[in-house]
């Protein structure tokens, strides 16, 4: 029984704990196509997705793309440096346009905040954000959740502590309403300059200064991605320093449960959030989260189009 | 009924309010030849005069709104000095002044003389031109304060490019004295707001928008307090926003600082929180802030600690709000909407009718040194009259403003300015008040 509702994935705020566990669900039953030797299933045959990146991506667009191929969708994918964005075309003329050419799904990335909400006022597509501005990245932020559940059975009660730029990351956004909303416990760490400001919370998140403390008994270790451009702009004073002080290294992964998970969404600055020897370790989940990112953008997109 | 042909006025049975002569009562009040002739319990309509019942309307001073953007010259698309000034009267203004940020900017006085003659051809409410502080508004020279003055500059203002360099604002501060000018500040750190978007705090956390802290503006406050103190300066702080601010006033003004200080309705009517689903209509310079800064904003007009309701009014077209949040242009209108939002103040017994009519006429004239907002015996006939129960939708159709980016758009509000006479002239009186007149009294 298909008991999602929405219409579009905009941000982890706007699902709640059911939907979530649907989705998931979703994907733990679409997850053994990708195993198969043939990786291509008919549901989304006729139906057209239009990825539509204004910012570079690898990762998310592939996933997205073998998703919607292995559901058998038709896909477009256009970026901001071939697209008439370069012209000087509005981004609401560009959706207007787009969408006369009367596709199923629009997933978007866009460096701007609210972007794919701005975008659904304008399209009767249905409306996935890939990550926009500092706000969410809904899809990494399920994949996440599916990971850890895949490994640990379920996600209540859990500790999960994600670590670096908590403030500007939109994973660590997504990530806190997640885990929260799935009932577990969520403690940030990072430099100050890159925390909310005399706040205690974010998001439902325990914010502390000391890396410590988030680590201690945590089931789960999230480091995000330190974006090289923030050295310049005194959030930190250098890389070194910050793989010194707040980099993961196997001394402080000590200080989680034995066999906590190691994730990252990836890519990893080797040696500055994370240690390879980290990264590379029994507990490390990384490429896990990587394949199941497929799975998760697969359930999306199913869930999205093949509503009655 | 020809209004046009009538020179001569009584308004009977009006609540008539005049915070400048201490005044709050119902009675009657004569225009006589485009002056106010008199004002008592019950006045006898002479010869030759019109009686119109206001069945207990407010009549107050013309109001005079000391912070606009008039747009012209350079983007007539959002708004012209002509449209402008009909927002104005619609809403219940007699007076505006207008920020220098128009193409190119007000920063000589012949940009200066072509608005005040584009506003005399209008024919509408009167325009008083704020010049730049610095040429270009670029924070480095001084602009002609006394030749702009001579052309009929009111006062002089960077606005939304405040003065960065302190130095450079204490010159301008010393420079004024030399010509009794004031000097208005929007205070603003900007080096700590770049890039933000909206009040810093659980809702920009939420919506995952980078935050303007309270700081940035508290910071530029005090600076520009100091200043005025170093040098005796007269400072006019636009836009109060925060709670520090109104403190960070409050003290100056115990001290004996020559500081006056506005706030505009949207700071006592919203918060952030009318930000949520990107709404760009809710985006301006400052923010809008939490819900214990309203209140401290409400405060502060309660006690006197800000002088001015002015309402930054900044007309801006679909094409700059039509779009990304973090693209879209600051700023709301707010002239066909400040006789409304203030009222609501007055229903809800937060401040008196007194005190509201003192914000949005009296304290302005002082400030700016222009004919005082007041109903006093031989003065112009400068008159608003405010049904304050009215109530209308704002809509596309019922702005005058050439631009609708109103958070308040498609809204109920309640109060408006029903007839605003300048100089004993009608110049907006939508429901032709002036065309019914009361049977059996005058000829």
């Amino acid at each position: 029984m298909n008991c999602f509702t929405a219409q579009h994935i905009l941000g982890i705020y706007s699902l709640s704990p059911d939907e979530i566990t649907f989705i998931l669900d979703t994907a733990e039953s679409l997850k053994d196509i990708l195993q198969r030797p043939i990786k291509k299933v008919p549901p989304l045959r006729g139906k057209t997705v239009v990825h539509l990146f204004f910012e570079p991506s690898t990762r998310t667009r592939l996933s997205f793309e073998l998703a919607a191929k292995r559901l058998s969708a038709d896909t477009v994918s256009i970026s901001a440096n071939t697209s008439s964005v370069l012209k000087g075309e509005t981004l609401i003329d560009t959706a207007r346009n787009i969408e006369a050419m009367r596709p199923d799904v629009i997933v978007m990335r866009h460096p701007q905040t609210g972007t794919p909400h701005l975008l659904t006022k304008y399209v009767k597509s249905a409306v996935i954000n890939a990550g926009d501005g500092t706000n969410e990245h809904p899809s990494q932020a399920l994949l996440d959740v599916f990971t850890v559940r895949q490994h640990l059975g379920h996600i209540d009660n859990l500790k999960v502590a994600i670590l670096g730029d908590i403030i500007h990351s939109r994973v660590a956004h997504s990530d806190i309403m997640a885990f929260t909303k799935m009932g577990a416990k969520v403690v940030v760490s990072g430099p100050a300059t890159m925390l909310p400001s005399r706040q205690s919370e974010i998001l439902g998140a325990k914010v502390v200064l000391k890396m410590e403390d988030a680590l201690e008994y945590a089931d789960v270790i999230i480091a995000l991605r330190i974006q090289k451009e923030r050295q310049g702009q005194s959030l930190i004073p250098s890389l070194r320093e910050y793989s010194l002080f707040f980099g993961l290294t196997p001394d402080k992964v000590k200080l989680a449960k034995t066999g906590a998970l190691i994730m990252h969404p990836g890519p990893i600055n080797r040696g500055v959030e994370m240690a390879p020897e980290v990264a590379d370790g029994p507990y490390s989940v990384i490429l896990d989260q990587v394949t199941n990112g497929v799975a998760i953008r697969m359930a999306l997109l199913s869930l999205l189009l093949t509503k009655s | 009924m020809n209004s046009e042909s009538i020179s001569n006025y009584l308004f009977t049975n009006a609540r008539i309010i005049d915070p400048s002569q201490n005044m709050d009562f119902v009675g009657d009040l004569l225009v006589k030849d485009g002056t106010i002739a008199a004002a008592g319990q019950s006045i006898e309509a002479p010869q030759d005069t019109m009686a119109f019942d206001l069945k207990g309307k407010w009549l107050v001073p013309g109001l005079l709104d000391m912070h606009v953007h008039l747009r012209e010259p350079g983007e007539e698309y959002k708004e012209t000095i002509e449209s402008g000034t009909s927002a104005a009267i619609a809403g219940g203004f007699k007076a505006v002044a207008c920020m220098p940020n128009t193409q190119p900017v007000n920063d000589s006085a012949g940009i200066t003389r072509f608005i005040i003659e584009k506003a005399r051809s209008s024919d509408r409410a009167k325009v008083y031109p704020i010049a730049a502080i610095t040429l270009g508004q670029r924070g480095e020279q001084l602009t002609e304060f006394g030749d702009l003055l001579n052309a009929g500059a009111i006062a002089f203002s960077d606005d939304g490019l405040p003065v960065k360099n302190a130095a450079v604002m204490r010159q301008a501060l010393e420079y004024a004295l030399n010509f009794d000018a004031l000097i208005i500040s929007h205070s603003e750190e900007l080096d700590l707001s770049r890039g933000g978007v909206m009040n810093e705090g659980r809702v920009s956390n939420i919506l995952g928008l980078k935050g303007i802290p309270a700081a940035a503006e508290e910071i530029a406050v005090f600076r520009d307090i100091a200043l005025a103190e170093l040098t005796g300066g007269r400072i006019h702080i636009a836009h109060l926003s925060t709670k520090g601010s109104v403190e960070i006033v409050r003290q100056a003004k115990n001290r004996g600082v020559r500081v006056t200080v506005e706030t505009a309705p949207h700071y006592f009517s919203l918060t952030e929180k009318a930000v949520f689903g990107y709404n760009t209509f809710s985006k301006m310079s400052p923010p809008l802030r939490t819900e214990e800064d309203r209140l401290a904003i409400i405060q502060g007009l309660k006690d006197g600690t800000i002088d001015v309701i002015a309402t930054d009014h900044a007309p801006h077209s679909v094409i700059e709000k039509e779009c990304e949040f973090q693209t879209a242009a600051n700023g709301i209108i707010g002239l066909e909407t400040a006789i409304p939002l203030s009222l609501n103040l007055v229903r809800d017994g937060s401040i008196s009718a007194s005190q509201m009519i003192r914000c949005m006429s009296v304290s302005p004239s002082k400030i700016l040194e222009v004919p005082e907002g007041s109903l006093k015996s031989g003065n112009s006939a400068d008159i608003c009259i405010i049904d304050p129960e009215a109530i209308f939708t704002l809509t596309l159709e019922s702005l005058h403003s050439l631009s609708h980016n109103s958070p308040f758009l498609g809204k109920d509000l309640q109060g408006r300015a029903v007839l605003t006479l300048i100089e004993g002239r009608p110049v907006f009186d939508p429901t032709g008040i002036l065309s019914i007149p009361k049977a059996n009294q005058g000829t």
